[in-house]
């Protein structure tokens, strides 16, 4: 009896992201009692982990809006040895990057101060704030990336053949059907 | 006894004044292409038809098959070329197929699907071309085009009102429509000109009928586009 394999360590975030890429890995459905026998969980959505740790597989949704989403990314990096970009936001900025052709600040003055029925606030100032960047940039502008999972989201089927793939140490490929951009 | 060339290895029939990419579709051999339409002379924008030849890199829409000629098109090589260049079409464009009603229709996306294209790589140009929504009928998108001519040379030589143009240089190129004022509205294009129907990509569309048909029911939802080119004929 060889001992029992150690378990692969996964971390996930969502940046820029709406958690719709973290939904659809939850629609792995039962498939989720599978992985729990493979993996265990750093930091994430799903967990009550603040920072992330050394990990195998870091799974990024969302693109980089701002930041503290720069941090995390960074922060993911180090720690991570392989970094997946799940969904289109973090693999082009996704729709969220339609902002790219508007000024910042206009958008913010027309949000937090030229809307009827608002207050005296005025776009928010606390330094507990993220500043937004001027553009919403895909993550691999800012740290390199392994793998690049498409879709908006991408299915439930693609995020489990893809990691399946990569726990059985097989270079992760995805059929044509679960091949989607939108 | 026909000439022949070898494309992948296997023997194509061919006669004088074919290209390479034409023998080899009526050989049922499908070569990747954006720009190249069976109506229209070989245009050479998009590069997607490469093809290697006696070690060289060809576009295999202009170049005429030859007796013996050893042509490699479905290798690792040259698709890992194809890739790269979809890459940078998508990076230099706003490609946000979650919002585009093209999406499921479109050659630029297809072949991205059947090349296996994950990701982009390249940084982002996020150009800012505004929408021309003037035409009572027909929306342009400028951010999506990926300079193929199709419109162009449809308008020009099929309906003959020469409503589109490219202008300027190097990255700054772009569509253009030919009216003084630059908007749709004041040229005679119709919803049914061809140029109006030839846009591979989401660029030239037809208004208030985006989103009708059912996903998985598009056209490369049901099959890759090396299947569905080669029943259409296009």
């Amino acid at each position: 009896m060889s001992a029992p394999r150690p378990k692969v360590r996964i971390a996930t975030t969502s940046l820029a992201g709406c958690f719709g890429c973290h939904m659809s890995f939850l629609d792995i459905d039962e498939h989720l009692f599978d992985l729990v026998e493979l993996a265990e969980f750093d930091r994430s959505p799903l967990t009550d982990i603040k920072h992330c740790g050394p990990c195998d597989i870091g799974l990024i949704e969302g693109g980089v809006c701002n930041a503290e989403n720069v941090h995390v990314l960074r922060e993911f990096r180090r720690n991570c040895k392989t970094l997946i970009a799940v969904g289109a936001c973090a693999i082009n900025g996704g729709l969220p990057a339609q902002r790219n052709h508007l000024d910042l600040e206009s958008c913010l003055r027309e949000v937090y101060m030229s809307r009827d029925g608002l207050g005296a606030g005025g776009v928010p100032n606390d330094p507990e704030l993220p500043l937004l960047l001027d553009k919403v940039r895909p993550i691999h502008e800012l740290v390199r990336i392994d793998y690049f999972i498409p879709g908006c989201p991408p299915s439930g089927e693609a995020i489990w053949k893809f990691l399946t793939d990569l726990i059985a140490g097989r270079t992760p490929r995805l059929s044509y059907p679960m091949m989607h951009f939108d | 006894m026909s000439k022949q060339f070898l494309f992948d290895g296997r023997p194509v029939a061919f006669e004088d004044g074919q290209t390479i990419l034409q023998a080899a579709r009526v050989a049922g051999h499908y070569i990747p292409h954006l720009c190249w339409h069976p109506d229209f002379p070989p245009h050479g924008s998009c590069k997607l038809c490469i093809v290697k030849v006696a070690g060289r890199h060809v576009s295999s829409c202009a170049m005429p098959a030859k007796e013996g000629m050893e042509v490699e098109s479905n290798t690792p090589e040259i698709n890992g070329e194809r890739r790269a260049l979809l890459q940078m079409l998508f990076v230099e464009g706003n490609h946000f197929c979650p919002s585009c009603e093209k999406s499921g229709n479109c050659q630029l996306q297809a072949l991205a699907y059947d090349l296996e294209m994950t990701g982009e790589r390249f940084a982002h140009f996020f150009p800012e071309r505004p929408v021309d929504a003037s035409h009572p009928d027909v929306l342009l998108d400028f951010n999506r085009c990926i300079f193929c001519e199709l419109c162009v040379r449809a308008s020009r030589d099929v309906d003959g009102k020469n409503v589109f143009a490219l202008t300027e240089r190097g990255i700054n190129k772009h569509l253009v429509v030919n009216a003084e004022s630059g908007r749709l509205a004041d040229t005679d294009l119709a919803a049914d000109d061809l140029a109006a129907n030839i846009c591979p990509v989401g660029v030239i569309l037809k208004k208030r009928v985006g989103f009708a048909k059912p996903i998985g029911e598009r056209t490369y939802d049901v099959k890759p586009i090396h299947l569905v080119a080669m029943e259409d004929g296009k």
